[in-house]
């Protein structure tokens, strides 16, 4: 027997926010994602590297917040039914040792496409005021 | 040194196949805090329909850019990696990745765009199965500032 987690078509309204996540980056976080992706550009760990190139110290993988925003839709949509999710990567996320960057997620519907069954989910990542993407959507095939 | 133009439509791979492991799949989400035991459990990821442990929407990234090193180191192309900044990422997926599958990746390089001492480098990475079936392709823009 197999259970289909696809979110309903039916019901869904746009605008409506299907998903939130508060999430705290720190130092361990992008340690441990430069390790499970094998990014290990050192402006994700190395103070001296990161201002020798321009950035205020260590920022986060841009690919680790848009992964983040792809957990936060998938909660609602289910593991395997986003088909399509792109992003802009507009604004560096400074992660400072010690300490946290609160990181924020809103996903909300974006458009409905009824014939094909898919939502497009909008995502809006911020950290602290501050949007760090622009054109955070995802597609997500609904039963 | 600035990008090189003409390197736009050039090919890199076949490269050696990429295996999917249970294991990296489990490292990966809890890198990216996805929480589906879909992603951990392969009893629930195939009560949910998949063959085994589901990869994250972004896991592919994982398997893209091992691809896209051989763009960026190739000198012929002129990426000072120490300038670069990521600019735009996507992923379309004709179907998950799971643990098990044997991907085979090509990249083009679709796009160099040059202007103020800026060069935009568009690669595309194509992930196929085992049988040569399309599993994904990989979008990846990246930022390229010329050294002052």
């Amino acid at each position: 027997m197999t259970e289909s987690t696809s979110p309903s078509f039916a019901g869904l309204e746009v605008g409506q926010v299907v998903a939130e996540r508060e999430i705290a980056f720190t130092r361990d976080m992008l340690v441990r994602y430069a390790g499970a992706s094998g990014d290990f550009n050192p402006i994700h760990y190395n103070d001296v590297i990161a201002e020798e190139v321009g950035l205020p110290g260590v920022i986060a993988h841009g690919m680790l917040t848009m992964g983040v925003g792809a957990s936060v839709v998938e909660e609602w949509a289910g593991a395997g039914n986003v088909s399509d999710y792109q992003v802009r990567f507009t604004r560096p996320i400074p992660v400072p040792n010690p300490g946290e960057a609160v990181v924020t997620v809103s996903a909300r519907i974006g458009a409905l496409d009824e014939e094909r069954r898919t939502a497009r989910v909008d995502l809006t990542v911020a950290h602290g005021e501050t949007k760090v993407l622009g054109k955070a959507q995802a597609l997500v095939d609904c039963e | 040194m600035p990008v090189n133009p003409d390197a736009a439509g050039r090919s890199y791979g076949p490269f050696e196949p990429y295996e999917v492991t249970r294991v990296k799949i489990r490292e990966f989400a809890d890198a990216v805090d996805a929480w589906s035991g879909a992603h951990r459990d392969v009893a629930i990821a195939q009560a949910e329909g998949f063959q085994d442990l589901v990869a994250p929407t972004t896991f592919a990234v994982v398997i893209a850019q091992r691809a896209e090193f051989h763009v960026v180191t190739d000198p012929e192309v002129g990426v000072d990696f120490s300038m670069v900044v990521h600019g735009e990422e996507r992923f379309t997926h004709v179907r998950p990745l799971v643990a098990g599958d044997v991907i085979t990746t090509t990249v083009h390089v679709d796009e160099i765009k040059q202007r103020a001492g800026i060069s935009m480098v568009t690669t595309r990475a194509e992930l196929v199965d085992a049988d040569g079936a399309p599993v994904s392709t990989v979008t990846s823009t990246l930022a390229v500032r010329e050294a002052a």
